[in-house]
């Protein structure tokens, strides 16, 4: 029997359930699945966040007395691996691709309707048996880099497990990936060039790049790990002549893109946010497009400045400095243009212009930390203290999702209709923003002064200094209780927004809120100037 | 208009006069006891005024932009149709690229005095093979030194201890004891999983990996006792994995080193 799919036809309203039930289902809308990936995510992070807050507890006195040592271990491996793999990929590639991306080409659905269902419904079940892992002889506890020996000689069923999920994880992010690429490139509406795509288009396209090239090949690596496990085989165990560093520069060779595949869909987003709340075209488009393709391509050779302090001999060294600090070339390129994007403007001060500022602020600061770090010297010095956790988390916390924050501000009314209120959105903004910095600023000094990271006890001497940093986690689990609040309120009894509140530009605008199953009750509209600010607004009807 | 060139020329200025002051005035870090740490805080000087010198002006560009552009209540329509500008924007792009390089030549620089790029060659009297392979680490050789000074120890690291052999004096010590000013010469090895030997005061830092022998080099300048922390994750007790580098005067060293000396077995 074959069966055809058309994928303008795919919604079969007789197949589909309607309502709240078909969040529950295996829908072929990729609005749902974005949907779905955004919920499932955030599930996920109030889990990670959890996790996070048992770590603070732990720090806030330096002796090790809030858990047992191994479940502390066990704590920070399972939120490393959750905010990564089942928060922050599936959030801003997942959620918001799945949901715009159609839109920006044009289409009516995604590439692959099927495929793109199969990849959302492949996260809840291994999140849940990752978690589940704790459960059965303890989670892993080799910390989220699985790093050998250690991984080899932890228990086994935590890590086995641990290994399973992240390769069904990384198995939905590649069929996600395939199917952003061939979207963009095939599914395009007649007469729309590329260059005329939303700039969200060409952050999805430089990162599924990447995770099509070296999701793979952590695949590879963590199968290869685990017939160390529990095959008895030598391939990283040095006790068979098996090489560690070999797997630590296969590791980095995915987890380092990954870094790029968690931050360029953050610069697509604030790309689109910017422009519709400062009224002005988005500055540079050209250097955009071309900045994003250089960060592909740089961040696939920049891998082994995980390793300045492991087995890497000295011109090794040298190469990934200077190929790493070039990355903040076209990096920096993308923040001017932000700022040259405000500068003029018409400058809505919101929740969702709030958060893209705060992300721009707090990206710059972790972007100048990242440049000092990837100088070898500076790195001998600091690498594997607390001075990296500030920094990675500047980026993909005070980065990404600071700008995951200002999405759901700016494309809530789309998908629900309904406004969110802003004075909870502004509250929950001020409170993010001075917790983050709070808990994160301080980590810097402590790895400086002598504190590594991933330890459960520490000096006395660094007790006030964690305990400020407590402090402001404290805050930032407290800052999650407003944006709750402000979604469930808003969700049911929100102002209504009308099809376009914003009266921004770009396609996902031009339809009703939320939008029908087709996206288009017509045909797809043809946005030759998404940002096409100031210009005659008759022009764009 | 010249008003307008006055005010962002003050607010430069401003901006550098502030970063330079924070720069040379505000230490963030610990003691100096070793040759490589005042050349790493010089390095650390500098990249901390240049990132001081970006974020405070990106942080004002964007606070000014919200306040100057913020939408008033009697204002409609949108800002200027402005989609870029192209000498701007090569300006943007080659100014950051010749600060990295700058940057990148000035820590390659850094990073040869400090030994990164010598070549790895082990001067370890009681090595049985000489062709045995060192994978990584720090060399560190200066001119006016002779080889065979130098003060060779053996590091083992274990879950969850380190180990310092004494090869000259045929025995093994829990504390680190060196003499100051004299090079040392480590060759490290791990007996189980990954561990890592830092010590803050030194900013010397490289993982002691199974299988695969490092070497470190340094050359303590200042009397005192200073903890080695084991800067990799390596089990449960990972944060508890300390030991002291005592470093003493010659006098004190060989006074410590003929204590626990203990006679060659020939075997």
């Amino acid at each position: 029997m074959t069966i055809s799919i058309d994928p303008q036809n795919t919604n079969n309203e007789s197949l589909q359930p309607k309502g709240w039930l078909r969040y529950f289902s295996f829908s072929l809308d990729h609005k749902v699945i974005g949907i779905q990936y955004l919920v499932c995510g955030f599930l996920f992070y109030l889990i990670g966040g959890t996790l996070a807050s048992a770590i603070r507890i732990e720090l806030a006195s330096p002796m090790s007395d809030f858990m047992p040592r191994d479940v502390y271990n066990q704590v920070l491996t399972l939120h490393g691996t959750i905010m990564i793999f089942l928060w922050i990929v599936p959030v801003v590639n997942g959620a918001f691709g799945n949901y715009l991306i159609p839109f920006y080409v044009g289409a009516r659905d995604m590439a692959f309707p099927r495929l793109n269902a199969v990849a959302f419904w492949l996260i809840p079940p291994s999140g849940l048996m990752l978690v589940a892992s704790y459960f059965v002889e303890g989670a892993a506890q080799a910390g989220w880099t699985a790093y050998p020996p250690l991984s080899i000689t932890t228990p086994q069923s935590g890590q086995i497990i641990w290994i399973l999920s992240v390769l069904l994880l990384g198995g939905s992010s590649i069929f996600g990936g395939i199917n952003f690429i061939a979207t963009i490139i095939k599914l395009r509406r007649p007469g729309l060039k590329l260059m005329q795509l939303p700039m969200y288009c060409w952050a999805m396209l430089g990162t599924s790049l990447l995770v099509v090239l070296s999701t793979p090949v952590l695949a590879g690596t963590l199968i290869l790990l685990s017939f160390d496990i529990i095959a008895n085989t030598g391939f990283f165990n040095p006790v068979l002549g098996g090489n560690v560093v070999v797997y630590q520069h296969l590791f980095w060779f995915y987890s380092h893109p990954a870094v790029y595949i968690m931050v360029l869909p953050a610069f697509g987003l604030v790309s689109e946010i910017l422009p519709v709340h400062a009224r002005k075209p988005l500055f540079g488009y050209t250097t955009m497009v071309f900045s994003i393709m250089g960060i592909v391509v740089l961040g696939l050779v920049v891998w082994a400045h995980h390793m300045f302090t492991s087995g890497t001999p000295p011109w090794m060294r040298l190469f990934f400095t200077i190929a790493t600090a070039f990355i903040a070339v076209p990096t920096g390129i993308k923040f001017f243009n932000w700022v040259a994007t405000l500068w003029g403007g018409k400058i809505s001060i919101n929740s969702a212009m709030l958060f893209s500022c705060g992300f721009i602020i707090n990206f710059v600061f972790g972007g100048i930390t990242g440049v000092a770090l990837a100088q070898v010297p500076f790195d001998i010095h600091v690498h594997d203290t607390y001075f990296v956790v500030a920094h990675f988390h500047y980026i993909v916390y005070g980065g990404t999702v600071f700008i995951i924050f200002s999405s759901i501000y700016h494309w809530f009314p789309k998908v629900t209709g309904k406004m969110l209120n802003e004075k909870l959105g502004i509250l929950h903004f001020i409170i993010t923003f001075i917790g983050f910095n709070l808990c994160f600023a301080p980590q810097h000094w402590l790895g400086l002064n002598g504190m590594p990271r991933r330890v459960a006890e520490y000096d006395p001497q660094f007790q006030f200094v964690n305990q400020i940093s407590s402090l402001g986690a404290l805050l930032m689990a407290i800052s999650t209780i407003p944006f709750l609040i402000n979604v469930f309120l808003s969700v049911r009894n929100g102002k209504n927004a009308g099809d376009n509140p914003w009266n921004a530009l770009t396609p996902e605008w031009l339809t009703s809120s939320p939008p029908p199953v087709e996206n288009w009750e017509g045909e797809a509209p043809l946005v030759e100037e998404p940002y096409g600010y100031g210009k005659e607004i008759s022009e764009q009807k | 208009m010249l008003n307008k060139n006055f005010y962002l020329i003050l607010i430069i200025s401003l901006v550098f006069t502030i970063s330079f002051w924070i720069g040379f005035n505000v230490n963030l870090l610990p003691a100096e006891a070793s040759i490589n740490a005042p050349i790493y805080d010089e390095l650390f000087k500098i990249l901390f005024i240049i990132g001081l010198i970006i974020f405070i002006g990106m942080t004002i560009a964007v606070i000014y932009s919200l306040f100057k552009f913020r939408k008033r209540n009697d204002q409609i329509g949108d800002g200027i149709a402005l989609e870029g500008n192209l000498s701007l924007e090569i300006v943007w792009t080659i100014i950051p690229s010749i600060i990295v390089l700058l940057i990148g030549l000035y820590s390659y620089n850094i990073y040869d005095r400090m030994g990164g790029m010598k070549e790895l060659n082990h001067n370890h009297e009681m090595m049985t093979s000489n062709t045995e392979k060192i994978w990584a680490g720090i060399s560190q050789t200066s001119d006016n030194e002779i080889a065979i000074n130098n003060l060779s120890i053996e590091v083992s690291a274990m879950q969850f201890a380190f180990l310092f052999n004494y090869p000259k004096g045929n025995f093994i010590s829990g504390e680190l004891h060196v003499p100051v000013d004299q090079k040392v010469s480590m060759k490290m090895e791990s007996k189980d999983v990954i561990h890592a030997f830092w010590v803050p005061e030194f900013r010397i830092k490289q993982d002691i990996i199974p299988g695969q022998p490092t070497i470190l080099n340094f050359t303590p300048t200042k009397v005192g006792k200073y903890p080695i922390i084991c800067a990799e994750l390596c089990g449960p007790y990972h944060g508890g994995m300390r030991a002291s580098i005592i470093v003493e005067e010659e006098s004190d060293y060989n006074e410590w080193f003929n204590k626990n000396k203990k006679p060659e077995v020939n075997l």
